[in-house]
């Protein structure tokens, strides 16, 4: 396509909406002006001519979907035919599978642990130092790359060439330059997903350090006055009052970054696309929508599983909500 | 005690130098990378081109059509280098056992007794009593000093040749009204949600916090379901640019709108209140008071939203075809990545053009992106 049909395509998209949320009220103004008997009946509708869209994308989009990936998941790979639970049970024999949850799994313990933690120490240590700033702009800009470049960069650390050739890939130089053998880390069976970890953690810390830091500002400081008038130690002072005053934000940032985990596709699609047994489950749902023309029903069971995952995060989020909700009444 | 103060805050400054240059070392490699020469990209790591580096080569003279006859003496000249880079050789080998047997200058004796020399500029002159009789010339093995040489090469192959500068359009007309159209739909949504009464409210904002969490993964083969049937009804492409933007809208959706309400609930009432009683309908009120007031959230969920949409990979890979017309940056990385395989120059450029409009918005607007981020966490 060429760049003005391009940009003409994106106009077009983006005014039609616009075009509808003007159009219809105005419209909807017209006729009230003439009949202005009935506010309930206008604004009645208005919330209708407001809330339309949204709606029909969240229906569509989201919560259609949501019970047909259910439904599918008893069916055979076309959607047509009903298995009951043969695709569960085909998931439960398959070694990609098991290896898949087993690798979730260790995303799941590493990957928000580490990053959370990285982030906690960072945010302290930029706190108190003038180049702070910068130090946290530059571990924060990881969180604007897409996962597929961060891959090519890790990539690039990880790569291999045989022995006595010189290493291009830094971790290799280094291994080299300390007198060992170089290895070819991403094809090293269990380790090399700490490897792909990696490269998460380098993402997802730049996101914990900003939360982390925004939220060290709420510390009071005659708090942490006081506490080193007392003679605490800068360690006690960290473990006995920040740590327990960032309870909440730590529990926050590591559901955001198990959300994300649990998603995980890119960067083992990128890098390995699940060989070497870094398998994990999105990438093996990707794998099923697409093989021999697609299985529904596996990919259903493989998408479901992510779901299991994230529904204790879901069922807090909402009981949070009514709290909230509550407090505010 | 102030002495062990000072100590403890060196350490401090210690530490996180030590993780500032872990965190900005890889990407440093890849920019430094993007812009190496692609011979010296292949051989030598990217910490070598800062300084003058040892590069060992293997090049090959010219055969038996280039002889030349002197004095019943043949010769065969000319330069190793196809181009002047400024390498300077230091010494050479005729095998690949011995790749550095002879210093520059010096007479190699080969087997059939003619003789080889090889000078620090690359010219070389292989002379023999009996005429040159193979087709293809010898392999020369050498070792040079190489000076730091950066070039733009890599970015003309990649933009023009690569097909990245369509890829990098593509994106474009993917990642705009994927912003724009969430932005404008969700605002009204919220809207509604915060300042207008109707039946389902509460469970409607129970849904959204509901969606939030909801993995995309849930949604692809229902979607792409829904897709493949509306275009074999309508007879239209299945995968097309209005098909991802919907998509798009439909997963950033949950979370434009939570953020948005929560942004808009604290706006003062007494303002909505007295618009109303000025007889202004929910319409007006909207455009008039509530959208002027809510430009700063609007630019934080701008770029959450733009951001997400640009990286992603997962979504465009389902829903775009992969042909040049469609195909997105992010897909078209992974496609270089699985064919180009070794060929770093085009994988390091093609990362780095990927990451030029992110990192140019972070550092920008850094600010309204940690913004969103802190509210978007601080409840979500």
């Amino acid at each position: 396509m060429s760049f003005f049909s391009l940009i003409s395509t994106v106009i077009v998209g983006v005014l039609f909406f616009i075009i509808y949320f003007g159009l219809s009220n105005f419209i909807l103004d017209l006729v009230c002006k003439f009949k202005s008997n009935s506010v309930a009946l206008e604004n009645s509708v208005r919330v209708i001519i407001f809330i339309a869209p949204a709606f029909l994308v969240l229906f569509m989009f989201i919560l259609y979907p949501v019970f047909e990936t259910v439904r599918l998941s008893f069916y055979d790979k076309f959607g047509r035919e009903f298995v009951g639970w043969n695709n569960y049970l085909w998931a439960l024999n398959d070694p990609n599978f098991r290896r898949s949850i087993l690798n979730n799994l260790g995303w799941l313990l590493i990957v928000p642990t580490l990053s959370t933690f990285f982030g906690l120490v960072i945010a302290n240590l930029t706190d108190k130092i003038w180049w702070g700033t910068i130090a946290k702009s530059i571990i924060f800009m990881p969180m604007a790359i897409s996962f597929v470049g961060a891959g090519v960069i890790w990539k690039f650390i990880y790569d291999y060439r045989g022995t006595g050739d010189q290493q291009i890939g830094l971790l290799n130089a280094i291994v080299v330059s300390l007198g060992m053998e170089p290895q070819a880390w991403l094809t090293i069976s269990i380790w090399n997903n700490l490897f792909l970890m990696a490269i998460m953690i380098w993402i997802q810390t730049g996101l914990a350090l900003v939360i982390f830091s925004a939220a060290l500002r709420g510390i009071p400081n005659e708090t942490l006055e006081a506490a080193r008038i007392d003679g605490a130690s800068e360690f006690r002072i960290f473990w006995s009052i920040i740590i327990p005053f960032l309870e909440r934000t730590i529990l926050v940032i590591w559901t955001i970054i198990t959300i994300l985990v649990l998603k995980v596709f890119d960067i083992i699609y990128a890098m390995t696309n699940g060989e070497w047994q870094t398998e994990v489950l999105a990438n093996l749902m990707y794998d099923w929508m697409f093989r021999g023309g697609g299985d529904s029903g596996r990919g259903s069971v493989l998408a479901f599983c992510i779901m299991i995952g994230v529904i204790p995060i879901l069922v807090w989020n909402l009981y949070r909500h009514r709290q909230e909700q509550k407090n505010e009444i | 005690m102030k002495f062990k103060l000072n100590l403890s805050s060196i350490f401090s400054q210690l530490l996180l130098l030590f993780f500032v240059i872990l965190w900005i070392t890889p990407t440093f490699g890849l920019l430094i990378s993007s812009f190496r020469d692609k011979d010296q990209l292949a051989i030598s790591g990217w910490w070598t081109s800062l300084i003058n580096t040892e590069v060992s080569e293997i090049h090959r003279t010219k055969g038996k059509n280039e002889q030349s006859k002197e004095n019943e003496v043949y010769f065969i000249r000319g330069n190793l280098f196809k181009e002047d880079k400024g390498k300077k050789i230091l010494s050479f080998g005729v095998t690949s056992k011995n790749i550095n047997a002879y210093i520059v200058g010096e007479k190699a004796v080969l087997k059939d007794k003619s003789e080889i020399v090889v000078f620090e500029n690359g010219d070389y002159e292989w002379k023999s009593e009996n005429e040159f009789k193979k087709k293809k010339g010898r392999r020369i093995f050498i070792t040079a000093k190489s000076p730091p040489s950066f070039t733009l090469d890599n970015y003309k192959e990649v933009l023009f040749e690569a097909g990245l500068g369509q890829a990098f359009l593509n994106t474009i007309a993917v990642a705009l009204p994927a912003t724009l159209i969430p932005l404008i739909i969700c605002s009204f949504f919220a809207y509604s949600l915060t300042w207008m009464n109707f039946f389902g409210r509460d469970i409607l904002l129970a849904t959204i916090i509901a969606s939030l969490v909801v993995p995309l993964q849930m949604s692809l083969i229902p979607i792409l379901t829904i897709y493949n049937d509306l275009g074999a009804l309508f007879n239209i492409e299945a995968k097309s640019f209005p098909g991802i933007w919907m998509a798009h809208t439909g997963f950033g959706l949950a979370s434009t709108t939570f953020l948005l309400w929560n942004f808009m609930k604290s706006l003062p009432n007494e303002m909505l209140e007295a618009a109303k009683v000025d007889g202004a309908s929910h319409y007006d009120t909207f455009v008039r008071i509530v959208i002027p007031l809510s430009i700063p959230a609007f630019a934080s969920i701008f770029i959450l939203q733009f951001l997400w949409v640009w990286n992603d990979l997962l979504v465009g890979l389902v829903f775009l075809d992969k042909h040049p017309s469609e195909i997105i940056l992010t897909a078209k990385l992974k496609e270089l990545l699985g064919s180009y395989g070794e060929n770093w120059e085009i994988l390091t450029t093609g990362a780095f053009i990927s990451m030029t409009v992110p990192l140019f918005i972070f550092f920008s607007l850094q600010r309204f992106f940690i913004r969103g981020l802190v509210a978007g966490s601080v409840k979500g």
